[in-house]
């Protein structure tokens, strides 16, 4: 607001010093020059007149010569002074057009603006930085959840397109550097209900800088950063960085997770995947044969590690091998798209390709020609720009890595349920028959659309008849809440994923566990199961019903003619 | 030496001077106190505040305040006087006169202020 008042102030001195410097002397003119009453006698305007004169003149109005008709000398005295206060007024009039219309007049609107919404904000918010793919993704999901978020990006054009994007919610942006750390405190960094930053910019050190700020300002809020460097990420995590995503480590994990666990890597997939996407189906990479990999860039290096120690024989392809370095196995120099490199790496004989250069149109280029040389290779893409969906789409590949994509889905796997962290580090202990078994009960409940999934916490908020009713000794088990609010004997169709009680996390939780209150657990369900259940969670009837089988009556007269059976403790 | 201080100067003294000369007089006597000082008094009132619209400092901030002040007492004595004579056709009694030069003694007061800090100013800037 401050900078609003002091440019209107700064800009406006000189021409209301001209008005008032033409007011004054027109006004002198009009009480010095004598002029006439009706009968002929010589008057003096008074500066009340001379001012009510003036005013009417300077502003064209004109209400005609009062309160006496003029002599000559006034007329030509007002002739002077009309040109010279309307060209004073328009003189001040364009300089606060000009004014409002100026880059920096506006830009402090904007700022002025988003301050004061972003101050205005009472929900828990995350401060996003960085409005690019994986950002605007990001931005999307929290946004379908019902979280809010505010964004920074240095762009005009990526905030403009902020506001065709139809978010659900209203997402207040801001052109600024992140960089600089009174943008982030512009944007709620120190704001009571910031719940997390998180630093998606495309420069490392930008993210960086954004890790340092948030850690130093505000060390109690979660931050979450991208680094595309080892070295990068080292330094965050140095200074308790909350989560560092770097899309070609978190990928290898993935792979080496389709390699030796398929089932495994078949409910991340699905668990990870935002709601209503359609069930995708599991994929066998062949783990006996050799391999070949184009490109042995970050995500080549990080590739070409996992398939070696899986003890998989792999190929290198890479047109400057001089540059990034070739691994001690065999490398063939070329660019892949060509029929003749790939022949070199014996394409006949592979059984698997992975095109993971830094350029779609290579990567596609890659895989047309080697799917017509081996039909059957397993297909690894590397997609680089989102715009290259459709073709991308086209290509059929076996899987397809979009590093925007892959920390979109971690980010918000780590915001939005956290849970389903926890839960994909316990799954990774099991064994692959451990997963496919649940992956066959999600198809149960959920035909074919991935299930839901989201966090409960048993408190007196989300849960107040469950909690009550644990409170006074009555015990309510996992079971119960999956059981039907209308038919008890019927299950919904809900998976309980885990449970955490008092710090302790157990996975798959049996439905005879009782529930303890402030337990959180992770549901997995079809979409509509959510509202049902909460029939159970806050209704002391329906859950009556629930855990007894049926409903006693209330009134103190029924209960006398019902034989007087007593209600749960908890549930009247 | 910089023009922009010694207009600035020049239009608080000169505020000063007219304020002194308006109120110096008879009290209750309105032949004392010209309406043309009066007019005069409130035009370089007025350029000395507009001359420190804007200004950033914290001196800047503290003379356009005393200025403002000043203006609003003059306001005030220019607005009773224009509603005795012209509003309720009366004629300038001594105690109406009273009111309109103490309004204007209280302005007087706060020129002085934005001279004292003025001087205070040139003082501590010297150069």
């Amino acid at each position: 607001m401050d900078s609003i008042v002091y440019l209107v102030f700064r800009n406006m001195r000189q021409p209301l010093l001209t008005l008032l410097m033409v007011y004054t002397v027109a006004v002198l003119g009009m009480v010095l020059i004598p002029g006439q009453d009706a009968s002929g006698n010589p008057w003096h305007m008074d500066f009340f007149h001379a001012f009510y004169f003036v005013s009417f003149m300077a502003t064209t109005i004109g209400f005609g010569e009062i309160p006496h008709e003029f002599t000559d000398a006034q007329r030509m005295w007002v002739l002077i002074s009309l040109y010279a206060t309307v060209i004073a007024w328009i003189y001040a009039l364009g300089t606060l057009l000009a004014l409002v219309k100026a880059d920096s007049f506006q830009m402090a609107l904007t700022t002025n603006r988003f301050s004061r919404r972003v101050r205005k904000i009472s929900e828990p918010f995350y401060l996003l930085a960085g409005y690019g793919a994986v950002g605007s993704e990001l931005c999307r999901d929290l946004t379908d959840r019902h979280q809010h978020v505010v964004v920074v990006d240095k762009d005009p054009e990526t905030i403009s397109a902020l506001t065709l994007h139809n978010l659900r919610a209203d997402v207040p942006a801001f052109i600024g550097n992140a960089a600089e750390p009174d943008t982030l405190v512009r944007a709620g960094l120190k704001h009571p209900m910031c719940s997390g930053v998180v630093g998606l910019t495309s420069s490392n050190l930008v993210n960086l800088k954004i890790a340092l700020a948030s850690k130093l300002l505000n060390p109690t809020k979660q931050v979450i950063c991208r680094a595309d460097s080892a070295t990068i990420e080292a330094n965050m995590e140095s200074f308790g960085t909350d989560y560092v995503v770097d899309p070609f480590e978190t990928f290898s994990t993935h792979l080496s997770m389709a390699l030796q666990a398929p089932g495994l890597y078949l409910l991340r997939q699905w668990l990870s995947s935002l709601s209503h996407a359609p069930l995708t189906e599991p994929v066998y990479p062949p783990k006996h044969g050799k391999w070949i990999l184009c490109g042995f860039g970050r995500f080549g290096k990080a590739v070409y590690e996992i398939l070696v120690d899986e003890g998989i024989e792999v190929t290198v392809i890479e047109a400057t091998p001089e540059k990034t370095g070739s691994p001690h196995t065999d490398t063939v120099t070329g660019r892949g798209t060509e029929a003749e490199t790939l022949g070199q790496a014996d394409i006949e004989n592979s059984v698997g390709i992975i095109a993971g250069t830094d350029n779609d149109v290579d990567n596609l280029s890659i895989i047309m020609t080697a799917k017509e040389i081996n039909s059957d290779l397993f297909v690894i893409l590397r997609q680089n720009k989102r715009s290259n969906q459709s073709i991308v789409d086209a290509i059929n590949a076996d899987i397809v890595m979009h590093p925007s994509h892959i920390i979109a889905s971690r980010i918000r796997m780590l915001l939005v349920t956290p849970m389903l962290h926890h839960f994909m580090d316990l799954a990774r202990k099991e064994d692959d028959n451990w997963a496919c078994e649940l992956v066959s009960r999600m198809i149960a409940i959920s035909s074919d659309r991935v299930p839901d999934v989201w966090e409960l916490s048993v408190d007196c908020n989300e849960a107040e008849a469950v909690c009550k009713a644990i409170e006074s000794g009555t015990p309510v088990t996992v079971g119960d809440l999956a059981s039907s609010p209308s038919e008890r004997e019927e299950q919904l169709p809900m998976i309980a994923l885990l449970i955490e009680s008092e710090g302790e996390f157990i996975l798959l939780p049996d439905a005879d566990r009782e529930l303890k209150t402030w337990d959180r657990i992770l549901w997995a369900s079809s979409p509509a199961v959510r509202n049902r259940i909460d029939w159970t969670l806050q209704n002391p009837v329906v859950l009556e019903y629930i855990l007894t089988g049926e409903v006693q009556p209330r009134s103190p007269v029924l209960r006398f003619f019902n034989g007087k059976k007593k209600i749960p403790a908890g549930l009247n | 030496m910089n023009s922009e201080k010694v207009i600035f100067s020049f239009f608080i003294v000169l505020s000063l001077t007219l304020n002194f000369g308006f109120i110096l007089g008879d009290m209750e006597n309105p032949a004392h106190h010209p309406v043309y000082e009066l007019f005069a008094v409130i035009v370089v009132n007025l350029i000395a505040t507009i001359l420190k619209f804007g200004d950033r400092t914290q001196m800047g901030a503290v003379l356009l305040s005393t200025s403002l002040v000043a203006v609003l007492q003059l306001i005030v004595a220019a607005v009773i006087w224009t509603v005795v004579v012209h509003g309720m056709n009366q004629p300038l009694t001594s105690g109406v006169m009273v009111s309109i030069v103490s309004l204007s003694a209280g302005a007087f007061l706060a020129n002085i202020i934005s001279v004292v800090l003025l001087l205070i100013e040139t003082v501590i800037m010297r150069r």
